[in-house]
């Protein structure tokens, strides 16, 4: 019975981990590029799953067809909010890039607010509501269909930064801006592909994750933050370490919930924050690096 | 410049002559309502039932030749807006009752403003301490949440159902259903096995579950408000958990249906009789109230209304009443409402007395099942 | 286009000056709004500016971004809700208990938490704001939880009782005139020297001298302590608490405050509380628009006024002046 809780307190925080992690990549994605946080990338998550409704309900499509939409639908506010509110700031100093990037959240959530409206939506299963028993825990088809699809996005990840040109353009830019500037590479045009590449990922987290939690206009603020908890356990990186960095927050907070207390779950999240910022800022898995102290 | 400056002037002689050609002067009615943030789902039907019941009345010629005036501002749920408002409401506005707040924090931070200015404050919140002890100005016509967790305990009392775990929402509503349900729990011979809350905004609650379904309990009761109850029960049936779930008033309405999808049938909960109206025998003495209610709501919205407008449309009827007795001051008013006897609204039959300022019985709920996606009165 | 130089004592006199005028026109205020609504909102403007200064202190002058200032006025609101309900304790004597409690944890904290930087500070605060969010919603034997604490005693001179907008009025801004004075003295002592240096390169101020790090947590204790004041103040006034009061959200409006008003500036740090707290009463009947509103201005300031209201009107101004005088030439 003890061991059937654990497997289903791990399974279950492994599934919210895959989402945290998704999030947390697309965070990395756009410091590595720029060395902003985006604190409006939890929207892009709430856009991806209101526009897949929005794409069944209104325009009638097929799901095939209304994931596709509503991904690029969510990246184009996405390429709006660079180029009409990152790239002409004049003071681009951390502290304003914070402070644009939460009036930029604040003000996604509210335009959704007024076309979506405040209520909860539910959105359909890729297959299905069938539990499927693993030993003597049950998850959900949906369950797989993110597990699936965070290993392909992380797959296509990798490749596309270490075997295409705008791919390594972009990690030289994360190593050196100028450097990268100096030889030949556009800069700006790989800040906007950052903001592509993190919102178009943030939109397919949203749609992966709905039919499990179904959405609304107010769902991005905390899985962004648990998302950039799933990026500073990993360093930052837009790889692995920030994958693991969000399955790990994801069972450590199901099996907090379960074993400790369910009304300190959130608060192990933001402990966990704290610490790794306390004594390992370069991440649970990062070498020493003096940069971010 | 001086012919827009005559224009207006004239606009507004003309404005205010047409006004005072009314009969006599509107009595005004302030109405504090959370429409935005986290306790709209409250805040929007009470809004839209206090504007719609408020323009039934003026329509059919006001009261006693005095029409209303409604005043709503919107607290979006937040203490100090609406301790703001009501000061705005009483000193600027000018009310002579005030009706609303949506949640009993934001009510309990408004009855020292109330009572200081002397005006009748009829909340739309549930908790119990809002009028236990009682208060001189303040009365409630939601269903206290103590009657709620009865009608759960009596039902399980009778199946000699005795073991339950609690999954409540960390938030207002939950915490106050959670306190109610453990004082409560001896008194049915019941004992609660498990205690967990999970937060207003979580997306799982399969951790939560798991540990219920260790717990050997015989019923599991969730107290929430959507949509985390409609992740609960899709989890449950993720989990294959087999125990009989119950559910708060905070999910009777059709929304929860339509959330949790075929993961709500089966399960019961305890509501007002709004969404059974068309069920309830005609002998039952709020029926004609509530088919009204009903009724209106669809056609001045085009969706069905629920028991939280209902609490702002019973606290619109108690001061019409009051009104049609001849009371027009607060303190008239406030009197009038503490002898209503016998007023069949949509939360219940309302007695209110001098010792009770809420005023309800447990005839105020029903229990309900879901099947085939819509509800049925438990027997 | 040369200004004439002025010296230190002509700027004292003239800050003098100016702080004088400013004080007596907010103890006039009352008679021109004897008794209305505005009164109530106008006391919710002096606890803002009080929160507002202490994060200015922070964020203006050191440099230093907080996204959890929210939990330091939280903690001193429960800290003295709690020692005057459950402990009966004089709302005189609690509120300095409560803030030297405040002051001390927040000096503890600070030094992990200013060690880091730029977002990640932002992101170190975040969380410990949101952690003492829970704190307040799940101790609930103290808190009263999600339900609030209520009862808290209305504070008491004498045989005057703060319990109506009047008097509080004059209570909160009594406090808040100081609490600007002070924070004004500061900002022109050497103190306020050192911080502004930490601002602009902590390196440099430790070359010359500044022990930049203690600097740092000091100030942060120091904000921290002006939050607990004005959150004890909110308790007595409100004499009802709960802790959406004090969430994530009401962190970031303070932000959007000290933002909009004008970083390190202490009559900014007024205008934004000014703004925010009176901007919902012209929003009213476009309520659904608010958020929209704050996100929007949020956007616009950083973009076109980084500088503030209290620098970006006189610039628009002279910019205004300067075009007519040219049209006028022309």
């Amino acid at each position: 019975m003890q061991f059937d809780q654990i497997l289903q307190y791990t399974l279950s925080g492994l599934s919210t981990g895959a989402i945290y992690a998704l999030i947390g990549i697309g965070f990395s994605i756009i410091y590595n590029a720029t060395g902003i946080i985006n604190f409006a990338q939890g929207e892009f998550v709430m856009l991806g799953g209101l526009f897949t409704l929005s794409c069944l309900e209104f325009l009638k499509l097929p799901l095939w067809a209304a994931i596709p939409c509503a991904i690029a639908a969510s990246t184009l506010v996405g390429m709006l909010f660079e180029r009409l509110a990152i790239r002409p700031l004049r003071q681009p100093t951390p502290i304003n890039l914070v402070i644009i990037t939460i009036g930029g959240s604040i003000l996604i959530r509210g335009l959704a607010m007024l076309v979506w409206g405040k209520d909860t939506h539910a959105v359909p299963s890729f297959s299905g509501d069938t539990p499927i028993a693993i030993g003597g825990a049950t998850i959900l088809p949906q369950h797989l269909w993110i597990f699936a699809i965070t290993l392909i996005i992380i797959a296509v990840n990798k490749v596309y930064f270490y075997h295409t040109i705008s791919g390594k353009a972009m990690r030289a830019c994360s190593y050196n801006r100028r450097a990268a500037g100096l030889v030949g590479i556009d800069v700006r045009r790989m800040v906007m592909f950052s903001f592509i590449i993190s919102s178009a990922m943030g939109a397919v987290a949203g749609i992966i994750i709905a039919p499990l939690t179904m959405t609304a206009y107010d769902v991005g603020v905390m899985l962004g933050l648990k998302g950039f908890c799933a990026a500073i356990i990993g360093g930052m990186s837009s790889g692995l370490s920030t994958v693991i960095g969000g399955l790990l927050l994801g069972v450590l907070e199901s099996l907090g919930a379960g074993l400790i207390s369910s009304g300190y779950k959130d608060a192990i999240a933001f402990i966990i924050l704290l610490l790794i910022l306390f004594f390992r800022p370069q991440g649970l898995f990062g070498k020493a690096d003096s940069e971010r102290v | 410049m001086n012919i827009k400056v005559m224009n207006f002037v004239i606009a507004a002689v003309t404005v205010l002559f047409s006004a005072n050609a009314f009969a006599a002067a509107p009595i005004k009615i302030g109405a504090l309502f959370a429409v935005t943030g986290p306790a709209a789902f409250l805040g929007e039907p009470e809004r839209n039932s206090a504007k719609m019941v408020v323009d039934e009345i003026n329509k059919s010629g006001g009261i006693k030749g005095h029409k209303l005036e409604l005043v709503v501002y919107d607290t979006s749920g937040d203490a100090t807006k609406a301790v703001q408002l009501a000061t705005k409401l009483i000193k600027d506005d000018k009310v002579v009752a005030i009706i609303g707040p949506s949640t009993t924090g934001e009510t309990m931070a408004v009855i020292p403003v109330a009572e200081r200015s002397m005006i009748p404050l009829i909340s739309c919140s549930a908790g119990s301490k809002i009028t236990d002890p009682v208060k001189k100005w303040v009365f409630k016509t939601a269903q206290n949440d103590s009657l709620a967790v009865g009608k759960i305990y009596e039902y399980l009392q009778k199946r000699k159902l005795t073991k339950v775990s609690l999954l409540t929402v960390s938030d207002g509503f939950g915490a106050s259903g959670r306190e109610q349900l453990k004082i409560q729990a001896p008194r049915y011979g019941i004992t609660v096995v498990s205690d967990d809350t999970y937060g207003p905004k979580d997306t799982d609650m399969t951790a939560q579950l798991t540990k219920i379904r260790g717990s050997h309990a015989q019923a599991i009761i969730c107290w929430g408000t959507n949509p985390g109850p409609a992740l609960v029960a899709k989890n449950v049936r993720q989990l294959g958990i087999k125990t009989p779930l119950f559910m708060s008033h905070g999910v009777s309405s059709k929304k929860f249906i339509e959330l949790a999808g075929s993961a709500a049938e089966g399960i019961k909960l305890p509501s007002g009789k709004v969404i059974v109206a068309d069920m309830l025998p005609a002998s039952d003495k709020q029926k004609k109230s509530l088919m009204a209610f009903v009724k209106d709501y669809q056609r001045h919205y085009n969706t069905e209304g629920d028991h939280f407008g209902g609490h702002a449309w019973d606290a619109v009827m108690l001061i019409r009443n009051a009104i049609d007795n001849g009371a027009v001051t607060a303190a008239a008013i406030r009197d009038h409402i503490e002898n209503t006897r016998g007023f069949a609204g949509i939360g219940g039959t309302f007695n209110y007395s001098a010792h009770d300022h809420a005023g309800l019985g447990k005839d105020a709920f029903v229990l309900v099942e879901v099947k085939n996606k819509d509800w049925k009165i438990v027997k | 286009m040369a200004k004439p130089i002025r010296s230190g004592s002509d700027l004292m006199k003239r800050n003098l000056l100016l702080f004088a005028g400013f004080s007596l026109l907010v103890m006039l205020a009352p008679q021109f709004f004897r008794g209305g609504y505005l009164m109530n909102v106008l006391v919710f403007v002096g606890i803002n500016t009080m929160l507002a200064i202490a994060l200015n202190l922070l964020l203006g002058y050191a440099g230093q971004i907080s996204l959890g200032h929210a939990g330091f006025f939280g903690l001193g609101a429960y800290l003295s809700g709690i020692m005057t309900t459950t402990f009966s304790m004089n709302p005189w004597e609690a509120m300095p208990v409560a803030a030297l409690v405040v002051g001390c944890l927040a000096y503890l904290i600070g030094f992990p938490v200013l060690k880091l930087k730029g977002h990640y500070l932002a992101m170190a605060t975040l969380g410990l704001g949101i952690i003492f969010f829970i704190i307040f919603n799940e101790t609930y034997e103290w808190t009263g939880g999600p339900s609030g604490l209520s009862g808290i005693p209305n504070l008491q001179l004498g045989s005057i009782v703060f319990d109506t907008d009047v008097k509080n009025y004059y209570l909160i801004w009594g406090v808040t005139l100081a609490v600007m004075l002070f924070s004004m003295n500061l900002a022109q002592s050497r103190v306020g020297r050192a911080l502004r240096a930490v601002h602009d390169s902590e390196i440099a101020a430790q070359v010359l001298g500044v022990n930049a790090r203690h600097l740092k947590v000091q100030i942060f204790a120091l904000s921290a302590i002006i939050c607990s004041l004005a959150g004890s103040l909110y308790a007595h006034t409100m004499t009802f608490i709960s802790p959406t009061t004090f969430g994530f959200n009401f962190s970031i409006e303070l932000l959007t405050m000290v933002v909009i008003g004008g970083l390190g500036s202490i009559y900014g740090s007024f205008l934004g509380a000014a703004l925010l707290t009176l901007l919902p009463e012209f929003l009213r009947g476009a309520n659904d628009y608010d958020i929209i509103v704050y996100g929007g201005l949020l956007v616009i300031m950083v973009m076109y006024m980084p500088g503030g209201l209290v620098r970006g009107i006189p610039a628009l101004f002279r910019k205004i002046v300067k075009r007519e005088a040219e049209s006028g030439n022309a």
